[in-house]
């Protein structure tokens, strides 16, 4: 801990990792309040608003954190790896750049709008604002996993005299074939966290016997765009997002899969505890010819093991990727197993009085927030030793002026930070979801704050779903 | 090209301080203003639509001065560490101030947050001044465009000064005055009854500070750079900007007196707009200066991006920016005339 670099690296790491908490939800949520919203305007019911105004309750609360704990991710590029700046800012700081104009001013300003205008604004102005806040946030994602890869998969730059790198096409470098995959496979994530969140908010008040018919709408909706995000997730997807770090990343996969040495006709491991001193993986429980089918099309293929790469290009914390890779796929097949499970029930008409299925749904709601999270570690600690692939390391990208003392006093400063951040976030959140659908401001009526409605003509919450 | 971008990142950390300025300011004075916790909830109402829309202006202006001047970005952010954390720390608590105010009905709760929104506030007006001070006055950059700067050092203008010295302690003063008064000006236009009165009455001293400050500050940079006279000897139609000082300042005066808040606000604008135009004329083409050799100062020369970039750059930023100005004027027409708290919304 007395080395600046190993400080960057868990600073960036940390603000990054509770960072992505929040949009992943808000990304998640965005085209769900966007789906009550269209409802209400197509079978014009007011319960449909009023979902769409607790979710925003919950959205505004998420994005509100999502913001704060997001400035100093633009920042630490400078702060903490000035170099990596330097060397890179001719082809990356276009992509941040553009986050900042075209999304964050879209997202902000219909925000506003979305949360304080819905009485002066009508109807239909109130629907747009809510999909823009949903294009701004789905825009800013991509241009943030258009970064990102491109450190993943470096396109459309060429090596400048002072050895920096520069663009040398733009449109390389937004439509990079990397960044496509990525973030389909990224927003996957984000809706099966939203839609799983949804789900298990449905549940909890369906089990409580609370604002029922809210909660019937909602675990209706969420199992279904659940069950679609779930699979998307694994196909296509995860599975072409697979295909290109096999290409371009191939001892990246080696150690994701715990691939000592090479093999043909590899199989998969399902689990098992990787030895990278013995180079071998303890435990393996595995599916023979797996890995060749899934990452060359051909059950016999050969995949390259770590054995075939020198050893400073290994990643250098192999069973950590490992672990977040197997725990990003295991839990992704579980979201699959339930959420059908949920639909047939579902389509049964049984679903709503399965009470164990329920708790099932209330209980799965952190899942998809860990298997995002690893899938990010999976990506990043992936992409070791270097920070832009195959261009600079890692260890190269620091800021030389920033020492060890200074870089963990702002780290501890952000843990405490956080960790009062995290704290309220919850307990708001838990005292929204205590209040429930119900208290919300209405449409045309004046309202005090969690009080109840006043000169309201709709009683939606007492009318039932079905 | 560089000039261009030059100019557009200028505009844009103008537009920043501007807009978000006003936020600040009805921080630092909410305490003054508002006596009650409907006063209070009044006050925050007046900027809450606005103010997470008026901070992206700060992260739209970081990340276009990276695109510009990626080697600036990566030598001042990392020199200016701390403080830097410091303002990322104040701007989340002040966020969270406004923002969760209003969710917990409990009066421990409502001054918890307004102790919090106030004092953020308050020391990020103080950094933000302190922060030009310091580009104004030079860094100890050494030959390949880095330096470190601790907090203080001895509090003297030297060839390894800290981020607080005499100097920028007076520039986070002016700027803490500026912000205050311009917040005034914005809350005595948006609300009505007493909360306006105390605004009212508060711009009028705080004009007086303003006016004997700007003095103070002008010739404090006078005396550790002297150099910025170089540019408006080099171009006389730079003195436009300083006239542009004295008008704003006089007509702050004259409108108060005629109780015209909106012109008021307008002045407290032009101020702002003058006061940092003449600070970015007179730096140009430096963007940062070295204490130590004048041959280690970052210019839009040795610090800006590869052509093609800044080519392509303009286009996209142009389509971005008039994107956003439309989005902008929407919204403040939206949400324009006064605010009451009647008319009870938001979640």
């Amino acid at each position: 801990m007395d080395n600046a670099l190993t400080i960057d690296r868990l600073q960036f790491a940390f603000t990054v990792t509770f960072h992505y908490l929040f949009p992943q939800l808000t990304m998640g949520l965005a085209p769900l309040i966007v789906i009550f919203k269209s409802l209400a305007l197509w079978k014009k019911e007011e319960r449909y608003n009023q979902a769409a105004r607790f979710l925003a309750k919950i959205f505004a609360l998420s994005f509100l954190f999502g913001v704060i704990t997001g400035i100093p991710m633009e920042f630490q590029f400078g702060t903490n790896w000035a170099k990596f700046s330097q060397f890179s800012g001719g082809v990356i700081a276009t992509t941040l750049a553009m986050e900042g104009v075209f999304a964050f001013f879209l997202e902000s300003s219909f925000l506003g709008l979305f949360l304080y205008g819905e009485k002066r604004i009508g109807p239909k102005w109130h629907w747009l604002s809510a999909f823009m806040v949903f294009v701004g946030a789905w825009l800013s994602g991509y241009f943030i996993i258009a970064t990102d890869a491109w450190m993943q998969h470096p396109v459309g730059y060429s090596l400048a005299a002072d050895g920096t790198v520069q663009l040398n096409s733009f449109w390389l470098l937004l439509f990079n074939p990397w960044a496509i995959w990525q973030y389909l496979h990224n927003m996957g994530g984000a809706l099966i966290t939203g839609s799983f969140v949804v789900t298990a908010l449905g549940a909890f008040y369906l089990l409580s016997r609370k604002h029922t018919e809210f909660g019937r709408l909602f675990v209706k909706t969420g199992v279904i765009v659940a069950v679609i995000a779930s699979i998307f997730q694994i196909f296509p997807s995860g599975d072409r997002q697979g295909q290109l770090v096999t290409n371009y990343q191939p001892v990246t996969l080696a150690a994701m899969e715990g691939l000592f040495q090479s093999e043909s006709g590899a199989s998969i491991v399902l689990i098992g505890q990787p030895d990278t001193a013995a180079q071998k993986l303890d435990n393996p429980i595995y599916v023979p010819g797996m890995l060749s089918f899934l990452t060359h099309r051909r059950w016999e293929a050969t995949v390259k093991g770590l054995n075939e790469f020198p050893r400073d290009q290994w990643p250098d914390n192999i069973p950590l990727l490992y672990y977040s890779y197997h725990i990003m796929v295991g839990l992704g097949t579980l979201f699959i197993a339930i959420m059908l499970g949920a639909v047939f029930l579902l389509w049964r008409k049984k679903l709503f009085d399965a009470r164990w299925m329920l708790w099932i749904l209330m209980l799965s709601f952190p899942f998809p927030f860990i298997a995002n999270t690893a899938g990010w570690i999976t990506a990043e600690v992936g992409r070791q030793p270097w920070l832009v692939y195959g261009l600079m390391r890692t260890a190269q990208g620091a800021s030389p002026t920033v020492s060890a003392g200074n870089g963990l006093f702002t780290l501890i400063g952000f843990m405490g930070m956080y960790l009062v951040l995290g704290v309220m976030y919850l307990f708001l959140i838990g005292r929204e979801v205590d209040h429930g659908p119900k208290l919300m401001t209405s449409q045309n009526g004046v309202t005090t704050l969690g009080g109840n409605l006043v000169a309201q003509g709709v009683g939606p919450s007492q009318k039932e779903a079905q | 090209m560089e000039t261009n971008w030059f100019v557009l990142v200028a505009l844009m950390l103008v537009a920043y301080v501007v807009l978000d300025g006003f936020d600040l300011g009805v921080g630092v004075i909410s305490p003054l203003v508002a006596r009650t916790s409907e006063e209070r909830q009044l006050v925050l109402r007046s900027i809450g639509p606005v103010w997470d829309g008026n901070e992206v202006w700060l992260l739209a202006a970081g990340g276009a001065l990276f695109f510009a001047f990626p080697l600036l970005y990566a030598s001042s952010f990392s020199g200016f560490y701390l403080p830097l954390m410091m303002v990322l720390w104040l701007l989340m608590l002040r966020g969270v101030g406004i923002e969760l105010r209003s969710h917990v009905d409990n009066a421990l709760w409502q001054s918890f947050c307004d102790f919090v929104f106030t004092l953020s506030s308050l020391l990020l007006t103080i950094f933000l001044g302190a922060a030009i001070g310091n580009v104004i006055r030079g860094v100890p950059l050494n030959k390949d465009g880095y330096f470190f700067e601790a907090l203080w050092t001895n509090f003297r203008v030297g060839p390894s000064p800290g981020i607080l010295d005499w100097y920028t302690v007076l520039t986070g003063v002016l700027a803490m005055i500026t912000l205050t008064v311009h917040g005034a000006n914005y809350l005595a236009m948006k609300t009505e009854g007493d909360v306006q009165l105390r605004a009212r009455r508060l711009t009028q001293k705080g004009s007086w500070a303003l006016s004997l400050m700007t003095v103070l500050s002008l010739l404090a940079t006078l005396y550790i750079r002297p150099q910025v006279m170089d540019n408006f000897k080099l171009r006389a139609w730079g003195w436009i900007i300083p006239l542009l000082v004295v008008v704003t300042l006089i007509s702050m005066f004259y409108f108060r007196a005629k109780g015209n808040d909106r012109a008021v606000f307008l002045s407290s604008t032009g101020y702002i707009v003058a006061m940092l135009g003449g600070a970015a004329f007179a730096m140009y083409p430096y963007l940062l200066p070295a204490s130590t050799d004048p041959a280690y100062s970052l210019t839009i020369f040795n610090a800006k991006t590869g052509d093609y970039s800044m080519r392509v750059g303009l286009v996209w930023w142009l389509v971005g920016i008039t994107l956003a100005i439309g989005y902008f004027v929407f919204l403040y027409r939206f949400f324009r005339g006064k605010v009451s708290l009647e008319d009870k919304e938001g979640y």
